[in-house]
């Protein structure tokens, strides 16, 4: 492998860790807050990426598509945690599993009846549609380079709001004791339902900007969602930061794996799990 | 996270009566309805077997997996590559071999899973079925994304499962096996221990039963039972694909465990059984307008999920005890 291809592969499985973050900040946070499992996650990541195509194809501009979906996601994921969610928090996970399994149903269902079964390709932005020659031959997409850089803002963005901000603290402070909270004053059920509209909106951002690179497609979310299974696991339930290692880690076994041993690459990432199991039950980094 | 539902152990007599009666109709339906109803009703069975396997985990032991289904696939492809192209193969042989082969793997993958718990446990074991699914699902060798054709049903020698009669009343003998050894296994030091895990584990460490080896055992044995259920669907079907260990069919399993009401085997079976009738329903859904509703099953599909997670977490079973004992406060 020359220097140029592994640079390319590096910038790629980078790219994919971040994307991969996305989605996992918000599981491992609704989780960690709320105490809820939701395999309906990749079902927003999904949406957005169908989202993107629907509105950049009928307005032409994928930028103002991103901006409107997003305060989409969050109106949506608003509504579903004040309709549905926020009556599970202190349900079994088993409920929390069959019914997170029937919104996959419901979602895709709907996807289907709004705009049809068939994979569509959203166009790359003109202004960002070149590339950086690396070599005579190779080069690399400055779409992609943007959407690294996207996802870092959101993070840096989301770290920012979790640390340093007063909402932050009461975030923390709903996590670590959520009676001591409530009894201090915090409107614990407001702050739950925007963690879980800020999830909904990062997943469905996530698809949005992916959604030019990776095609958008029927059942594009439950891939990814298994993939964020395996970040959050080998991150530890409920760090941020562990989701952030984790994705990375993932991203480049899972991206170099496809390249050096393309024959078992499909359960490099599992592999890893389970290396990462038998040393740490727990995760890497756990609460 | 909450407390763990009391399970209705001991079957009330109205519901044992029940069972008996559907037992003597599974008995003479071959008789009585056509063919295609027949080997629909043998599948419901073999979905029941899997059901009450997974039951060992979810409803006995309190183990959550969301990665059931691999365990069911393995022996499903165990059969697909044992049966050679041009002839039936012996089922007195490869059946255990299917069986040990999917509770092998199930003790594997058990070393790793059983140390987790909760939330963990119910993703690590996706996790871990995905792995297995992908394994299928990229190699070529391995049947790939196609799967694979299994052209003869296992010979038997002494009965002929060709005959779709005989591969009826073998799954049900099955099935009836697999119930009568998981209720005597429930009543069992073996199955007491399981139960006491499931409501409260550490008392139960305290008192002396390492948890990690009766998981562990539980695992396997329910992981083999899957096999089981594997093979006689492989059998019937001629047919084995990456789709059998997929994500749907795990959580498929779970539904069928809940609708009927957990932790008895009986409700899982009856559970499979009104899953598999509701799908049935939902699929030939008519046209109404322009709008196909068969087609998009799914939606129906998951709107009743929904609402059986919320309006009857405790199943079937559980609404109707719940309906005779009216005066108690609703579920506490």
């Amino acid at each position: 492998m020359s220097l140029a291809s592994f640079l390319i592969q590096l910038l790629n499985s980078v790219q994919y860790g971040l994307l991969l973050f996305m989605l996992a900040a918000g599981l491992t946070l609704i989780f960690g807050i709320m105490g809820v499992v939701n395999l309906a996650h990749g079902s927003f990541y999904m949406l957005g990426a169908y989202l993107a195509w629907w509105i950049s194809s009928k307005t032409g501009s994928l930028g103002f598509a991103i901006v409107f979906g997003a305060v989409l996601a969050v109106a949506f994921g608003w509504a579903l945690e004040c309709l549905l969610f926020r009556h599970f928090y202190e349900r079994d996970h088993l409920d929390q599993v069959l019914l997170t399994f029937g919104l996959i149903y419901i979602f895709e269902e709907l996807r289907s009846i709004l705009w049809g079964d068939d994979v569509h390709s959203v166009d790359i932005p003109q202004l960002l549609s070149g590339s950086i020659p690396l070599t005579d031959n190779l080069s690399y997409p400055v779409y992609r380079l943007f959407m690294s850089g996207l996802c870092i803002v959101l993070a840096l963005g989301l770290y920012f709001l979790i640390s340093k901000t007063r909402l932050g603290m009461k975030i923390r402070a709903g996590a670590f004791n959520r009676e001591m909270a409530e009894a201090l004053g915090i409107h614990i059920k407001r702050i739950h339902a925007l963690v879980f509209a800020l999830g909904v909106a990062l997943a469905a951002i996530a698809g949005m900007v992916a959604s030019p690179i990776a095609s958008v497609y029927p059942n594009m979310g439950s891939q990814m969602l298994i993939m964020c299974f395996v970040v959050v696991v080998i991150g530890g339930i409920g760090s941020v930061r562990g989701a952030m290692v984790a994705a990375m880690l993932v991203g480049l076994v899972d991206t170099f794996g496809k390249v050096l041993v393309p024959a078992v690459a499909g359960m490099l990432v599992y592999i890893l799990m389970a290396a990462v199991l038998l040393w740490k039950p727990e995760g890497l980094f756990k609460q | 996270m909450s407390a763990p539902r009391t399970n209705i152990e001991v079957l009330p007599r109205g519901v044992q009566v029940f069972l008996g009666l559907a037992l003597v109709a599974l008995l003479a339906f071959p008789w009585v309805g056509s063919d295609f109803y027949a080997q629909m009703v043998a599948r419901m069975m073999i979905l029941a077997i899997f059901a009450m396997s997974l039951d060992l985990l979810q409803g006995v032991t309190g183990l959550v997996s969301l990665g059931h289904a691999a365990y069911f696939g393995l022996a499903g492809y165990a059969l697909a590559f044992l049966t050679p192209q041009g002839e039936a193969v012996s089922l007195w042989w490869t059946l255990p071999l299917a069986v040990g082969g999917s509770g092998l793997a199930a003790f594997l993958i058990g070393i790793l899973v059983v140390r987790t718990k909760g939330i963990y446990f119910i993703m690590v074991t996706m996790a871990f079925a995905q792995m297995v699914f992908y394994l299928f699902f990229d190699n070529k060798v391995l049947g790939g994304s196609d799967g694979l054709y299994i052209n003869f049903k296992p010979a038997a020698g002494l009965f002929d499962l060709e005959d779709k009669r005989v591969f009826y009343y073998f799954t049900l003998v099955s099935m009836v096996l697999v119930y009568a050894f998981l209720r005597r296994l429930l009543w069992s030091p073996f199955g007491r221990a399981l139960a006491g895990l499931r409501v409260n584990e550490h008392r139960m460490r305290a008192m002396g039963y390492g948890s990690f080896g009766y998981k562990l055992a539980a695992f396997t044995l329910a992981g083999g039972l899957a096999g089981l259920a594997g093979y006689l669907w492989a059998a019937q079907t001629g047919f084995v694909n990456p789709e059998l260990m997929g994500f749907e069919m795990s959580a498929h399993a779970i539904m069928m465990v809940i609708l009927g009401g957990m932790g008895n085997f009986a409700g899982a079976a009856v559970g499979a059984f009104a899953f598999e009738i509701v799908l049935n329903l939902f699929k030939d859904m008519p046209q109404l307008g322009d709008f196909d509703l068969g087609k998009h099953w799914q939606l129906l599909m998951g709107c009743f999920v929904v609402l059986v997670v919320v309006f009857a977490p405790r199943g079937l079973l559980g609404m109707a005890a719940q309906l005779r004992r009216k005066p108690e406060s609703p579920d506490a």
